[in-house]
């Protein structure tokens, strides 16, 4: 009896499979070649989805890739040349900005959409009808750990039971700006709390918690509208409840953030690249509607068109 | 009660906690089978398997997802096999049973239990930053390789070593030598122990997002890859994205792609015992 390779046939099979796939076509009017190679935020990351995905109708031989390796590891990728562009969900750190320029690069950003953290309870919570800034402060703060337990010691008049705290994970940078805002310090905050990269968790939790308190992103919110209670926050103003108009009008504050791309003035110098951030401004307004998130104004954009043009044509 | 009596009832109490332990784990794994299928079967047809990735649920498809799969498969297939199996039958077959083998051999035992993200940081820095091979499917492939190898070793030297002596004797006294034995008698007797522990490694592979995510597999990639350079997507990246996204219809979608990958991997387990059973009822000694 010999060893027979047929035998792993089936396996190499999947190579063969693998092989043959849809060949792109090659109209003349949309001649443009090339790679745009995207990663960071995975918030970021439907918006830059969207207009890929528009962006292949017009141009389908530039083959434009988006990762999701978070806004801090995107960075790193950034700084080292690795990748074009990079989505943020919070601005460039002093520290990234010194790893581009320890390697000779320089950047330009361009603001892209708003995004909204709403502040939710459980559905039978009766109680909450709005938070202060302080008492966010109170609630999250790294002082409050072990010692604000009890939805009374927020408020006087609420009940005297304990509540649980539901939030993104610490490599996020929905906590990030969460803490920076609230607690006053970025990265800052007890650690007692329920956290979870994926918001869909958060959701469930909160759902089936009665004493919960969380936050998250606001269109995590906007499709799961009858399982939560969403709660306004006050800053000093009255309560106000997020929504597309008070994100996009900035009166949800502090809550409501703006989000980013990054793009090297190596990568500007490609015509492919400056088609996709071009395009990126004249349709984000469109497409940010359509993932959920909140676009900014119209005048916005095109500001943001002007100096991304300014910056591409000096490299 | 007699000593014989109390022995009884206890043989009998395991027989039925062995019944509730096999059984709840059935229940487990059929509750969950039986959940993604009520979410996401209706949403299988010939466009969720041919379509590019879309931000509209419905027109979202795992083409590249699955063929990204698919050439990680192969790939490491290509790379694992050649490389565990040869060294799997060096140590079983002409290594010298001493200090050195025994090091070597604990260190092998040691790497199969390595969480799987420390591949990925290893293979981050040497196979898509010291080569040069970046975020391609080769540099993917060398990284799950290199999480399989142990797997595919250890699997090879059980199958050799389950081979009885009385063969490798009896070859030897036809007057064959030591390489004609192994290629022509023991490799044949074990194939189906090789074969197995190849599959349930592969099975293994298919199932890995975090080392993937660590070397730079992408979430949107709208091109089937067509060398081992290009850039990829693999299943597991794919469900990761859309469970994680707040829209229902996302979700449905992920149940959808777990089925397809579920079904690989099914098959793929299929094929091990298929093999199995078919050396076992050949080799008769």
């Amino acid at each position: 009896m010999s060893f027979k390779l047929n035998m792993i046939a089936p396996i190499l099979g999947f190579l063969i499979v693998a092989s043959c796939g849809p060949k792109s076509s090659t109209d003349d009017s949309k001649s443009m070649t090339g790679e745009i190679k995207i990663d960071g935020s995975s918030t970021v990351y439907p918006i830059t989805e969207a207009i890929a995905e528009e962006f292949r109708i017009g141009q389908p031989n530039v083959k434009v890739t988006v990762g999701v390796s978070g806004t801090g590891g995107g960075f790193k990728k950034f700084g080292r040349g690795e990748t074009d562009i990079n989505n943020a969900s919070r601005p460039i750190k002093e520290s990234e900005a010194a790893d581009c320029s320890a390697n000779n690069l320089k950047y330009h950003e361009v603001k892209v959409a708003f995004d909204g953290l709403a502040v939710l309870v459980n559905k039978e919570n009766t109680w909450v009808d709005h938070f202060t800034v302080e008492e966010l402060k109170k609630i999250w703060e790294p002082a409050a750990q072990g010692t604000v337990k009890k939805w009374s010691q927020i408020r006087n008049g609420w009940p005297d039971e304990e509540f649980h705290l539901y939030g993104p994970g610490v490599a996020s940078g929905t906590y990030d700006y969460f803490t920076e805002v609230i607690v006053g310090k970025s990265g800052s905050s007890r650690g007692d709390y329920t956290a979870s990269e994926d918001d869909n968790v958060l959701v469930q939790g909160i759902q089936g918690d009665k004493s919960a308190i969380g936050f998250f992103g606001l269109a995590y919110y906007e499709e799961n509208k009858d399982k939560l209670k969403l709660v306004g926050v006050d800053n000093g103003t009255g309560p106000v409840l997020p929504s597309f108009e008070t994100v996009k009008s900035g009166t949800y504050a502090p809550l409501s953030r703006p989000v980013f791309i990054y793009v090297t003035d190596a990568a500007a110098k490609k015509p492919e690249v400056t088609a996709f951030v071009t395009f990126y401004l004249k349709n984000a307004s469109a497409l940010v509607t359509d993932v959920g998130y909140i676009p900014l104004p119209d005048e916005e954009y095109q500001k943001g068109l002007t100096s991304f043009n300014e910056f591409a044509t000096k490299q | 009660m007699s000593n014989l009596s109390i022995n009884r009832i206890i043989d009998t109490a395991f027989k039925y906690a062995g019944i509730f332990c096999t059984f709840l784990g059935l229940a487990l794994l059929a509750l969950f089978i039986g959940d993604i299928l009520i979410d996401g079967f209706h949403r299988i047809d010939w466009d969720f398997l041919t379509n590019l990735p879309s931000r509209r649920a419905e027109k979202a498809g795992i083409l590249t997802a699955w063929t990204g799969t698919a050439w990680i498969l192969g790939l490491t297939s290509i790379i694992a096999i050649p490389l565990g199996v040869a060294a799997g039958i060096y140590l079983q077959e002409y290594g010298k049973k001493n200090r050195l083998a025994s090091f070597v051999e604990v260190n092998i035992a040691n790497l199969a239990g390595v969480p799987s993200i420390l591949y990925g940081l290893l293979g981050l820095e040497i196979f898509g930053r010291v080569l040069h091979l970046g975020g391609s499917l080769l540099a993917g492939a060398f990284t799950l390789s290199l999480l399989i190898l142990p797997i595919i070793i250890v699997a090879t030297r059980e199958a050799l070593k389950a081979v009885p002596n009385s063969l490798r004797e009896a070859s030897y006294g036809m007057g064959a030598t030591k390489w004609q034995t192994i290629w022509l008698q023991i490799l044949p007797a074990a194939s189906g122990g090789v074969l197995t522990g190849i599959i349930l490694a592969l099975s293994r592979a298919v199932g890995e997002t975090a080392p993937l995510i660590v070397i730079g597999a992408l979430a949107y990639v709208p091109f089937v890859a067509t060398s081992p350079m290009d850039e990829f997507t693999v299943m597991p990246m794919q469900i990761f994205n859309w469970v994680s996204r707040p829209q229902h219809e996302f979700l449905v979608n992920g149940a959808a792609a777990i089925i397809i990958l579920l079904v690989i991997t099914f098959a793929m387990n299929g094929i091990a015992i298929y093999l199995r059973n078919k050396w076992q009822k050949k080799v008769n000694w």
